[in-house]
């Protein structure tokens, strides 16, 4: 057994395998499958101050190696989560994060006050890069200027770890991933989902009722490792590398560019036992190569 | 998540297959109404697993019958599936249908293409507990109409085809079953504006109606928020509260 344990920003993770937002539900959804107090860290399903519907059917097609979705933030709101879904998730031996997303800055900073009160949410990730919304959502996340205001006012009310996950829609993410590190963000993660669109051809309608979704899946997976790899290089904080992971190798690629963790989206859909997996596969493999700890292989990949 | 093992693969015509998949262990308990989650491997445009309704169970013989459209990629290529290979499946999943409160209920099951899938299932359940059913059947031309021995075994089949090749001329509405009688039950799976014509038919006989959607999914299980349907509670997921809808709860225009 190598060691798995990493720190990432204010959380201690027992692997560096976590869930990405909007593909694990509450986590509960998995407990069917497997165990999943194993997996290093859950981050739940993105979640706003209010009641939100998301957008009309249809919401998702699939493309070449991916899909794209375009759920538009479908949740019950923030108290909801905190007083129906936060006791079922409470005692589950794992980090659990709550995406946090808004519309407006207040909007963020409210529903973070109310998250900060919560003892066994030890952190939030910060989505300032959802494609699906209309207002907010991405539009935080695409220039440096709201990408470091939303933060610094998050940061203001929200004590505990806060992981801002970036968008891959810009010219140069590692701008914005600097911009919110000097904003007082403990780590950052990406990649979220790449706009994207397709069209039936035969009836010449958009796929997508929004027409434009986020593209997710082994598709998006060299331009996420690439962003991995120059964000890593710019910041100082934690790195949480994600887009298109199936396998452990994929995993360890991300690792090797500089992630200190993963996450695990579009694949739990196609195997819901993926984590485990990948969690052994890890272990696997730094003991394969002669390596005791995680640590050994961030940011390790020879030129 | 299960391997199963493809026992047979059965071309009814050269759209439809029958894909019979058994198992060394005793297959689980499964439902009418309910789905699978097929795993389409060696397929570079296939990621997604493919959602397929739950045929027909052979719990004696531990067989799960699928029955398949070739529509794209993913169904042609489990219609290519050969005896002896093995598939992935995430099964049993979504609700059922709802047995009827009384066994003198006047049922009517009606399906139209690859739709009549579930209600086999569905037939032979009803059979079973004591129930009798009367099966609409429709298709595009006799080609479409699948399984009618089948359905034979658990009640009366009566068939509609666009063409005239198969039963009565026209749509599963348009059938004369529907000018005389009135049923308690009405359950239906099929296309969308078929399933809404029935739902109308349903409606104004004051029939309760179960429709089975196939909204397109991503999981099937709940955690993406992408099959959502819109109903009186907002929007649901129709893998895990459907597929099967009472047509009360829907938000549909009928
Ligand atoms: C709950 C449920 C039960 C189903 N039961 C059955 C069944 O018993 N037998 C069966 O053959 N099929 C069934 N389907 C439909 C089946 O899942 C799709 O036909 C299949 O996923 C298409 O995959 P493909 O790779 O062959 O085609 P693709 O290449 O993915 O698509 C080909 C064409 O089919 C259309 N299509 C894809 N998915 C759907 C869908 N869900 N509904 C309508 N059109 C679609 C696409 O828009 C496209 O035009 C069911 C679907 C659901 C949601
Ligand atoms: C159906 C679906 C819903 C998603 N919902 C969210 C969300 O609510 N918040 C968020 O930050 N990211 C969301 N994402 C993005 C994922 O968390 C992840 O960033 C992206 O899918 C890339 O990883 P993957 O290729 O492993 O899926 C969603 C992705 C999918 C496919
Ligand atoms: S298909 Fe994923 S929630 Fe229904």
């Amino acid at each position: 057994m190598a060691n798995l344990d990493i720190k990432i920003g204010k959380l201690q993770l027992k692997n560096p395998v976590m869930t990405a937002s909007g593909t694990f539900g509450y986590g509960t959804e998995y407990s069917d499958f497997m165990d999943i107090s194993r997996i290093g860290g859950i981050i739940v399903k993105g979640t706003t101050l209010r009641d939100r519907q998301g957008n009309q059917y249809p919401r998702m097609a699939e493309t070449p190696s991916g899909m794209l979705n375009a759920v538009g933030l479908q949740n019950k709101g923030v108290d909801y989560f905190i007083n129906h879904i936060y006791p079922t998730l409470k005692d589950i031996d794992t980090n659990i994060l709550v995406n946090l997303s808004g519309s407006t800055i207040e909007d963020y900073v409210e529903a973070a006050e109310r998250l900060n009160e919560l003892e066994k949410i030890p952190g939030i990730e910060l989505n300032i890069s959802c494609p699906n919304v209309k207002e907010g959502g991405m539009a935080f996340g695409t220039s440096c200027l709201s990408a470091a205001q939303v933060v610094r006012e998050v940061r203001r009310v929200y004590k505990n770890d806060m992981m801002v996950k970036l968008s891959p829609n810009v010219t140069d993410i590692s701008e914005i991933a600097l911009a919110v590190e000097a904003e007082g963000a403990d780590s950052v993660s990406l990649i979220n989902t790449l706009l994207g669109m397709a069209i039936n051809a035969e009836t010449r309608k958009p796929y997508l009722s929004t027409i434009t979704g986020g593209l997710s899946g082994p598709a998006v997976k060299p331009v996420a490792l690439r962003m991995v790899w120059q964000v890593a290089n710019a910041v100082k904080i934690p790195v949480v590398g994600m887009g298109g992971i199936m396998n452990t190798a994929d995993a360890i690629e991300f690792i090797l560019a500089g992630a200190s963790a993963i996450q695990i989206g579009t694949a739990n859909f196609i195997d819901p036992t993926i984590t485990g997996k990948v969690i052994d596969g890890i272990d696997d493999y730094l003991n394969r190569h002669g390596y005791s700890s995680i640590n050994d292989i961030i940011g390790a990949m020879e030129v | 998540m299960l391997d199963l093992i493809v026992k047979k693969n059965e071309a009814l015509n050269n759209q439809y297959s029958l894909l019979v998949l058994t198992s060394p262990d005793k297959l689980p308990e499964m439902l009418p109404g309910q789905f699978a989650e097929v795993r389409v491997d060696n397929s570079p445009s296939t990621f997604l697993r493919r959602p397929i309704s739950i045929n027909y169970v052979d719990y004696e013989a531990n067989e799960l019958w699928l029955l398949v459209q070739i529509v794209g990629e993913g169904t042609r290529k489990m219609c290519e599936l050969k005896v002896g290979e093995v598939v992935n499946l995430l099964f049993p999943l979504g609700n059922s249908f709802t047995l009827p409160e009384s066994k003198d209920a006047k049922l009517l099951l009606v399906g139209g293409g690859v739709g009549i899938a579930p209600l086999l299932f569905w037939g032979s359940y009803l059979k079973e507990r004591g129930y009798k059913c009367n099966f609409l059947l429709g298709g595009r031309s006799k080609d479409n109409l699948l399984q009618l021995c089948e359905f034979e075994q658990f009640g009366d089949v009566y068939t509609t085809t666009e063409d005239g090749t198969h039963g009565e001329k026209g749509f599963v509405t348009q059938h004369s079953l529907l000018q005389g009688s009135n049923f308690d039950y009405v359950y239906t799976c099929g296309p969308t504006p078929m399933m809404k014509a029935v739902a109308a038919y349903a409606a104004k006989t004051e029939a309760i109606c179960e429709v089975s959607l196939e909204n397109t999914m991503a999981c099937g299980f709940g955690t993406c928020l992408c099959c959502v349907t819109d109903t009186i509670k907002g929007h649901v997921c129709v893998c895990t509260e459907g597929p099967v809808f009472n047509i009360t709860k829907l938000k549909w225009q009928i």
